[in-house]
């Protein structure tokens, strides 16, 4: 296994973001090699996975993430991602996903129209895609939202296509924002892109209340693991 | 003009004189504005600087005391933490949610400006009864600020505290407390080195929180003198964020010699205090300064509050590179002055000088009041009337009430709109008796707490303020942590009436008092006069921040009971103290009688017994408001396990129900360390008693018996309910 | 030459608007009977220099398109003068 190469993540930081440290002390505990990415870079370090980081990118203003699309890195997170490379986006980072069109629907106000800091519980409808395969199908697992707009829309005929899909990979079980379908977390057509609003980062150690985050951060690495043990590239 | 101006800005005639006198002629526009300013209550202390010099500010673990942005505590060697509490009460009844927002903003710089990242923050919340309309506006506007400011500068608000009282309906209470961590190196506010740039960098300057001053512009500008309004403090916490980072940046780069953040008094007030400080001077380009607003006058570019500003001093060959690092963190940085060996602030308007002024005249030399002071006749009056503590008709309903009465009720619906994990440091969190904060990628953890009781202070403030250092210390020795500062946050009415002086001097004197015996420091605070709507003051409210060290965050004791068939043992000794309890006040009706007396030896010999019971301990937490009763409902609800307790024999049912004695904790432990916890808590000479079990879906008494569920119904929705009628 | 745009982005029909819902459901409580169907959206005003009004308006719409709007919630409208 040793000579297997390390996963590499990389961690974009847009001005405004906040939970960049906490992704990258988690993603490096479960052992995978990190490196921070300055959003007005053009081009992406050679990384295997990208991940936006929570928090409020450009401050949300307008929208939360309309405004960080447009930063000069996304040009390059597009291209990684259409080439099949694996992107996470977490909370204020699937938001970003979806103003950029990399995940589909749009995310609103929760329809409590509070902002809610709380423990949740998701279950693993797809655990086939690179994401979930360390969980069992069904599996719930407990992890915090921390969001305001986590409410996520999409019209019909793409949520039929994508509950077909199987790509409504988590569902709450006790909806906590209105978000259709219940998603928690939606992974795009390819299955190389997921966004998800809980914190999978806040819950990979059993002092602050869970480990089960580390069951989709994981998951990745296994998944870039074996990527690597297949076709030797790094 | 000059000589009635000075009245409208908050100046007595004697200030003026004494500015007179310093400076050898009469004041400029601008001069005097800032004096209003420096020499305002708010940033000279000068009422209760007489008083506060009494207090214990040093110890082993403490770094830097009071004086500075905040205070810096040792945790381990190499490691040190800032912490400091802040009020925002008038700007927040104004404009609840900018007020509240911008209150986290302030201390939030505080922090900075000593070199400390913000890791946590606490608020202590006061307001008038939930069921009134108004206030139920004023506390989802302060909630919602909250909230929307802490969230996105991605600090998190792990605890504090939320009081219902009928005197702060017209003057809410809003301290924040921020705990920092030290990651570079530890900064001061000095304006060192002759040559040295003077940079300001952060949000533009306009004509927010102008405040008194805007008379200058009134008496000169009648027409359009509406123009001339001073406005709300906006916060921007966008800009806050890109101020940490970026002065963290430049601290970590070695670029800056000192900093500062902009408060109270704007672009006065670091300009003066650093130099003072420094025993330089500097010279400032009024031009230089980015204005957001067109026609500022000079005045009130130098005492404009527009949040998010910090001031950086730096020597003249790092200008670019600091300039650099703000431009990459999309912050407007700007040389606006040097500083000089001159000893004075200047400050130069297109070439003249509009301001020249000693700094430490502005800083140092403010006035300082002998405010006279006498014991009220009312108090003798109010202890002496009836305390309330009657038995109730029927314990089981009177305990239900409690527990869902809004002051003891779960806060749940605030901080659940709070981020309260962001930095994976949170082991112990909202509605806990202390936060625990583990340091970021370190095993030592920090316990803090705010604690204040405003009616025992009405009742007696001397004991009110004893029992509130008691308290905060309690709850954090309750996590295991040794308690070893405390910053403070001094909430009174009209400091010129001798019977609020009283108040205040009998606070402090308590204050210092409590402290010196727990070895808890106070390194730094905040006084907060003149609360007073319509000549009606709040009660006299000084909340204590205290702070504790645990060195394996993971061994923090919980509060919550964690499984059945464990031993609960009560540390400590009932007695019948009701008078200005939460029973006395919701049951029976009445504030009156004196509050509890603390035997501040008992406590200490508790806090000991605490801190070294931690390894053997499953759960601690200590009968507060509400009593006994409460705390193991408390207890038994957060952990979803019931229990069966045995009260006290030798007092009335009530009275061991709801008694707040201080000095008292509870805590559990697996039947086989009954023995130990006993034998630890002997040699501390604190009375230890087993008085009852875990277990079990409902809490049992003596007297009556509650579900679990029930308990749970009442606690989780008491202020919910009675905040539900017009909030979503 | 200079124009002055005004846009109006609203949630687009049949999205719901918890905002407005909360809004309209308060109403009652002030005094205000018939009163219903309440919207929130957002008003944002800026300045452009472009050949003529159309040209103001197709690059406002593009920016609308691009940024200012969320197309697959919100739809805007834009007014130049």
């Amino acid at each position: 296994m040793t000579s297997l190469a390390t996963p590499r993540v990389g961690v974009v930081l847009f001005p405004g973001s906040n939970c960049e440290q906490d992704c990258v002390r988690s993603f490096r505990a479960l052992g995978a090699e990190t490196e921070m990415i300055w959003h007005g870079e053009k081009s992406l370090p050679d990384v295997d996975l990208v991940v936006l980081p929570g928090g409020f990118a450009h401050g949300d203003y307008l929208r939360t993430g309309a405004l960080a699309r447009f930063s000069p890195i996304m040009t390059a997170v597009e291209e990684h991602a259409a080439g099949g490379g694996l992107v996470l986006g977490i909370c204020n980072g699937f938001q970003i996903l979806c103003e950029a069109g990399l995940l589909p629907g749009a995310l609103r106000k929760n329809v409590g129209l509070k902002f809610i800091c709380a423990w949740a519980e998701l279950r693993v409808e797809n655990a086939d895609t690179a994401f979930t395969r360390r969980a069992q199908p069904g599996q719930v697992l407990k992890v915090p939202i921390n969001h305001f707009e986590g409410n996520w829309y999409v019209d019909d005929e793409t949520r039929e296509r994508m509950v077909a899909n199987g790509q409504i990979v988590l569902r709450y079980t006790a909806n906590p924002n209105g978000s259709l379908e219940d998603a928690a977390g939606i992974t795009n057509d390819g299955g190389n892109v997921l966004g998800m609003m809980p914190h999978p980062e806040r819950a990979c150690e059993a002092l602050l209340g869970s480990e089960d985050g580390a069951v989709i951060l994981g998951s990745v690495l296994d998944t870039l693991g074996l990527s690597s043990a297949t076709s030797g590239v790094r | 003009m000059i000589s009635t101006l000075h009245r409208e800005l908050g100046l007595t005639d004697g200030e003026l004189e004494q500015i007179v006198d310093r400076l050898g002629r009469e004041p400029t526009h601008t001069e005097l504005a800032m004096f209003s300013v420096m020499w305002s209550e708010h940033c000279s202390y000068k009422s209760s600087r007489n008083h506060l010099k009494n207090l214990p500010t040093e110890g082993d673990r403490i770094l830097v005391g009071p004086g500075e942005g905040a205070g810096i505590i040792e945790v381990v060697p190499g490691v040190a933490v800032a912490w400091k509490i802040e009020s925002h009460n008038h700007p927040s009844f104004v404009e609840p949610f900018n007020g509240a927002a911008t209150g986290i903003g302030g201390i939030v710089r505080d922090i900075l400006s000593m070199g400390a990242r913000p890791i946590a923050l606490l608020d202590s919340l006061r307001f008038g009864s939930p069921d009134d309309p108004k206030t139920r506006l004023l506390i989802d506007g302060v909630v919602h600020g909250i909230s929307s400011y802490g969230n996105s500068i991605g600090v998190p608000t792990v605890g504090g505290e939320m009081v219902f009282e009928d005197c702060y309906a017209e003057n809410p209470l809003v301290n924040v407390a921020c705990l920092g961590v030290i990651e570079h190196k530890q900064m001061n506010g000095r304006g060192e080195g002759d040559g040295n740039a003077a940079i300001l960098f952060g949000s533009s300057t306009g004509r927010d929180g102008i405040g008194g001053a805007s008379v200058l512009a009134s008496a000169e500008f009648d027409e359009d003198s509406l123009d001339k309004r001073p406005s709300v403090q906006v916060g921007d916490p966008f800009t806050e964020k890109l101020l940490i980072e970026a002065s963290l940046e430049l601290i970590r780069s070695d670029l800056v010699v000192g900093f500062q953040d902009l408060g109270a008094g704007g672009i006065s007030c670091p300009t003066c205090e650093m130099t003072s400080k420094a025993g330089t001077g500097i010279d400032v380009e009024l031009e230089s300064i980015h204005l957001r607003e067109p026609g500022m006058e000079p005045f009130e570019v130098m005492i404009s509050e527009s949040q998010e500003r910090m001031l950086a001093v730096v020597e003249p060959s790092r200008v670019d590179e600091v300039i650099a690092v703000c431009s990459k963190w999309g912050l407007e940085a700007r040389v606006i002055g040097r500083i000089t060996d001159s000893g004075n602030v200047r400050v130069l308007s297109d070439g003249e000088v509009i301001v020249d002024v000693p700094a430490a005249a502005l800083a140092e030399e403010g006035p300082v009041y002998d405010r006279p002071y006498e014991r009220p006749s009312w108090i003798d009056e109010v202890q002496a009337s009836a305390p309330g503590v009657e038995a109730p008709g029927d314990l089981k309903t009177a305990f239900l009430e409690l527990l869902g009465s809004p002051r003891i009720a779960s806060k749940r619906w605030a901080w659940s709109q709070y981020d309260h994990m962001i930095f994976l440091g949170t082991i112990e969190g909202p509605g806990s008796d202390a936060a625990v904060i583990r340091l970021p990628g370190r095993d030592e953890a920090v316990a803090i707490t705010t604690d204040g009781n405003g009616r025992y202070c009405y009742l007696d403030p001397y004991e009110g303020a004893r029992l509130a250092v008691a308290e905060a210390a309690r709850n954090v020795a309750c996590t295991g942590a040794r308690p070893v500062a405390v910053t403070n946050c001094l909430n009174f009415g009209n400091p010129e009436k001798p019977g609020v002086m009283w108040q205040f001097a009998e606070a402090v004197r308590g204050i210092g008092d409590a402290c010196a015996v727990l070895g808890t420091p106070v390194t730094g605070g905040n006084v907060s006069f003149y609360n007073e709507t319509n000549g009606r003051a709040i009660y006299p409210t000084p909340v204590i921040g205290t702070l504790g060290i645990l060195d394996d965050a993971s061994a923090a004791v919980p509060m919550s009971f964690t499984s059945d068939g464990d031993d609960v043992i009560l540390l400590g000794t009932t007695g019948v103290d009701l008078g200005g309890s939460e029973f006395a006040t919701v049951i029976n009706d009445s504030v009156g009688g004196s509050p509890p007396t603390l035997d501040i030896d008992a406590e200490r010999a508790l806090i000991e017994t605490l801190v070294e019971l931690a390894p053997l301990v499953t759960s601690a937490h200590d009968p507060s408001d509400g009593g006994l009763a409460v705390s193991i409902a408390e207890s038994a609800v957060a952990g979803g396990v019931g229990v069966r307790i045995d009260e006290d024999a030798d007092l009335e049912p009530h009275v061991a129900l709801f008694s707040e004695t201080p000095s008292r904790a509870v805590v559990t432990c697996t039947p086989a360390s009954t023995e130990a916890v006993v034998q630890v808590a002997r040699k501390h000479g604190t009375p230890a008693r087993r008085i009852g079990s875990t277990g079990g879906d409902k809490l049992i008494f003596a007297t009556f018996e509650v579900a679990l569920c029930d308990a749970r119904e009442r606690y989780e929705t008491g202020l919910t309910k009675r905040l539900s009628a017009t909030m979503a | 030459m200079r124009f002055t745009a005004e846009v109006k982005v609203m949630l687009k029909d049949g999205i719901s608007d918890p905002q407005g819902q909360t809004i309209e459901r308060a109403l009652p409580a002030l005094g205000y009977t018939g009163v219903g169907e309440v919207r929130v959206g957002k008003r944002i005003e800026l300045k452009l220099d472009a050949e003529d009004a159309d040209d103001a308006r197709a690059k406002v719409e593009d920016l609308c398109d691009r940024l200012l709007a969320n197309t697959v919630i919100e739809s805007f409208e834009v007014e130049i003068s």
